[in-house]
């Protein structure tokens, strides 16, 4: 369907299509085999200027906002999601960054950032505080010019790959979750260590480790926002980059419908392409309307956010949902329109499978974000006792 | 260092289909790109650009649709373009073709290197990048797979050889046709993309380039292309029976007939 994206969004989605064809595809099957970092892939996207999409230009971005950087994840993605996690998890760790930066942190970071020299991670979950990030343990105490953190972070996506550290710790236990506080942390300081590399079921070419702070002490200007902010910079963050999870649950489905569409089309059984049997098709149609329907709310969800609402916390969380449940249904059926073969490793659906499931689980659970819709639409009801319609 | 780059656009062969009447390429419906050889001469060019600064300008004799394949490698990070075009240019063989480019170079003034691809993928002659050192009478290369340095006005290089390279060295200016082993082509860049979407092409006529009418297009071009047609397909294949050893004496007596080693 047509979108009517602009000139610009569309030489993106085509670069983006291109790195994709040529780049990934040929390496994704090995780099998950050998859960290889895709260093060289990254190097490509940065020099053609992928990682600021939506970075402003005043410090070294393209200007856009998550609507491009969505049309550059959703491209990624039909080839591989471990390497468009790897792109899209430097967006995540800039985002506190860009959102409740100082002029001297964002000048200092950014343009790093933006040109993909450094690539950034952002450090919430930790082993007893998953869904629950109210729980996390870390501790970061102020000391003179300096805070001295200490704990573990867990599973963090582009751990130790990554030079910008974006990590929530506490700084007043006895307040909860008004407690915590956002810290820029950068790789090599003294007392930041990495965890071994975690071996997965799937996005096996991505880094995921742990990150340890052993009285590591940063500087006090490292603080993002003021004490205290760390959960509303890590819940906003969230919200702004879940959509990039969104759009790579819709490149991926449409990755798998574009293999099993080929696939149908060449086996023959019965005499036939399995094509021609109506129950393919009608799986086909199921996978390709699902998809679109997932592709329509994620531009229309991306648009809304880039202009600049007060609140998006409900619509991030609609599109993450619908669109990654969306790629686990539809890259199951892609397999199965492949019958045996689309359970070998020589035949791509395979992976993705496996991969799609962590989009349901990261950036928040599947079911994490239905409490967020729900708890969302019971505010927007509050005190309404009638259903009148309206606007 | 001035480095101009000829670059032309082709026909996909991938799509090619002949004419089974007129036994003549359909070129209509078929999409362009640009001649593969010429990516590797771009790239070896901004390459020259990043090692020893300077400036690079792409160059193309072709209709106005050439200017899409001008821009496509301008985002690559070429500072400019020229298209050279003309009614009169139609029917131009190897010999006019040359004849043209080399008098657009002339009026760009001040080259030093002239970099084309080895052969284009279309045409197929290879003639072109000689024929524009002819003309101007500079040093030439073929088949460069790797410049290892220029200065003094002199440039080392390899030339790929069926049996291993040539180092040579060659004063400037000169022109080179390069092969694909010399680089791996860049992908493009979205500010290259963007920068190239609003650069002005200058269109250069017969009259601008201060061409000789009687060289250019189909009067300056003594092929004459008289007929064009497949080769028949014969294929007679034999399979050898009996023992193998009777089998092995007959292939090899086969081979000696035919002197095929
Ligand atoms: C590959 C990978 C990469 C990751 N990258 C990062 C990263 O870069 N940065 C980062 O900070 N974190 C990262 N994570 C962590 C990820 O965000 C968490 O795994 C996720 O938030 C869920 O936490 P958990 O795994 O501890 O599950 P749990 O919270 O233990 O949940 C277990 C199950 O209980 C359900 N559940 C829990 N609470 C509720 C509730 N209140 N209502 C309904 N159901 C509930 C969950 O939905 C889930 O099904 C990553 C995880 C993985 C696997
Ligand atoms: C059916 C047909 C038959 C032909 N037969 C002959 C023939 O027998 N003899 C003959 O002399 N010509 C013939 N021509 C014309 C010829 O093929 C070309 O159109 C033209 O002269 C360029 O030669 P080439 O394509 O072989 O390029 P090559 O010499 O193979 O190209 C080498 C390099 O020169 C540069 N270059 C070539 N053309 C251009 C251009 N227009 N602009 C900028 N740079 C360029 C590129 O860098 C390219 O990589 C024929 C054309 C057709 C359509």
């Amino acid at each position: 369907m047509d979108y009517f994206l602009t000139e610009e969004q569309l030489m993106i989605r085509d670069l983006a299509a291109q790195i994709a064809r040529e780049k990934v595809i040929p390496v994704r099957a090995e780099l998950d085999e050998k859960e290889e970092f895709p260093s060289e892939i990254m190097k490509v996207l940065a020099d053609s200027d992928m990682f600021g999409l939506y970075i402003p230009e005043e410090y070294g971005g393209m200007g856009g906002g998550i609507l491009e950087n969505c049309i550059a994840i959703e491209q990624l993605s039909r080839a591989c999601i471990a390497v468009s996690v790897t792109f899209a998890a430097s967006g995540l760790g800039c985002y506190p960054i860009l959102l409740y930066g100082t002029e001297e942190q964002k000048k200092k970071y950014l343009p790093r950032i933006a040109s993909g020299k450094s690539l950034a991670a952002f450090g919430l979950t930790e082993p007893n505080a998953g869904s629950d990030a109210g729980g996390i343990q870390t501790t970061a105490v102020k000391d003179g010019d300096s805070y001295i953190l200490n704990g573990t972070k867990q599973w963090i996506t582009n751990g130790g790959e990554a030079d910008i550290y974006t990590v929530i710790a506490m700084t007043d236990r006895s307040r909860g979750a008004r407690g915590a506080s956002a810290f820029i942390l950068e790789k090599g300081m003294e007392g930041f260590k990495f965890g071994k590399k975690e071996k997965k079921m799937g996005i096996r070419a991505s880094a995921t480790r742990e990150l340890i702070f052993e009285d590591c002490r940063i500087p006090a200007r490292n603080l993002l926002s003021r004490e205290g902010m760390g959960f509303i910079v890590a819940m906003k963050t969230l919200d702004k980059s879940r959509p990039g999870i969104a759009a790579q649950g819709v490149g991926l489905a449409q990755g798998a419908i574009d293999e099993a569409a080929v696939y149908a089309k060449t086996r023959i059984q019965f005499g036939k392409p399995i094509a021609a049997q109506q129950a393919i098709q009608h799986m086909l149609a199921d996978m390709t309307t699902q998809t679109e329907a997932a592709r329509s709310l994620l531009y229309a969800t991306c648009k809304f956010m880039d202009s600049n609402p007060k609140n998006f916390s409900k619509e991030a969380a609609m599109v993450k949902l619908f669109a990654t449940d969306t790629a686990m249904k539809v890259t199951t059926d892609a397999v199965q329109v492949m019958g045996g073969y689309g359970y070998m490793r020589e035949y791509p659906v395979e992976k993705m499978m496996r991969d799609a499931k962590i989009l349901q689980i990261y950036e928040g659970t599947n079911q994490i974000q239905r409490n967020v819709i729900g708890l969302e639409l019971v505010k927007e009801y509050t005190g309404k006792t009638e259903a009148v319609p309206v606007g | 260092m001035k480095i101009v780059v000829c670059i032309k656009q082709v026909p996909d062969v991938a799509d090619v289909r002949i004419d089974p009447e007129t036994n003549t390429l359909i070129r209509e419906g078929v999409p362009s790109i640009v001649n593969p050889f010429d990516m590797y001469a771009v790239e070896e060019a901004i390459r020259l650009k990043e090692r020893f600064g300077g400036e690079v300008k792409l160059l193309t004799m072709g209709p106005p649709q050439a200017e899409a394949a001008l821009r496509e490698l301008l985002s690559l990070g070429a500072d400019d373009a020229v298209l050279v075009s003309d009614r009169t240019f139609a029917g131009s063989d190897t010999l006019a073709t040359s004849y043209t480019l080399a008098m657009a170079i002339r009026k760009i003034g001040d080259v030093d290197l002239v970099l084309c691809g080895k052969q284009a993928i279309d045409g197929d002659t290879a003639q072109v990048g000689p024929g524009i050192a002819e003309n101007l009478h500079w040093g030439f290369a073929a088949y460069v797979r790797k410049i290892e340095e220029i200065g003094d006005g002199v440039m080392r290089l390899e030339r790929l050889m069926d049996d291993g390279y040539d180092l040579l060295r060659i004063p400037l200016p000169a022109v080179i046709t390069v092969v694909k082993e010399i680089n791996e082509p860049r992908l493009p860049s979205l500010k290259g993309k963007m920068k190239a979407k609003k650069l002005e092409i200058p269109v250069w006529n017969a009259e601008e380039i201060g061409a000789d009418p009687e060289r250019l297009g189909l009067s300056g071009s003594p092929t004459k292309v008289s007929k064009i047609f497949t080769p028949e397909f014969r294929r007679k294949g034999e399979i050898l029976q009996g023992e193998a050893e009777a089998q092995v004496d007959r292939l090899v007596s086969e081979i000696e007939r035919l002197n095929i080693v």
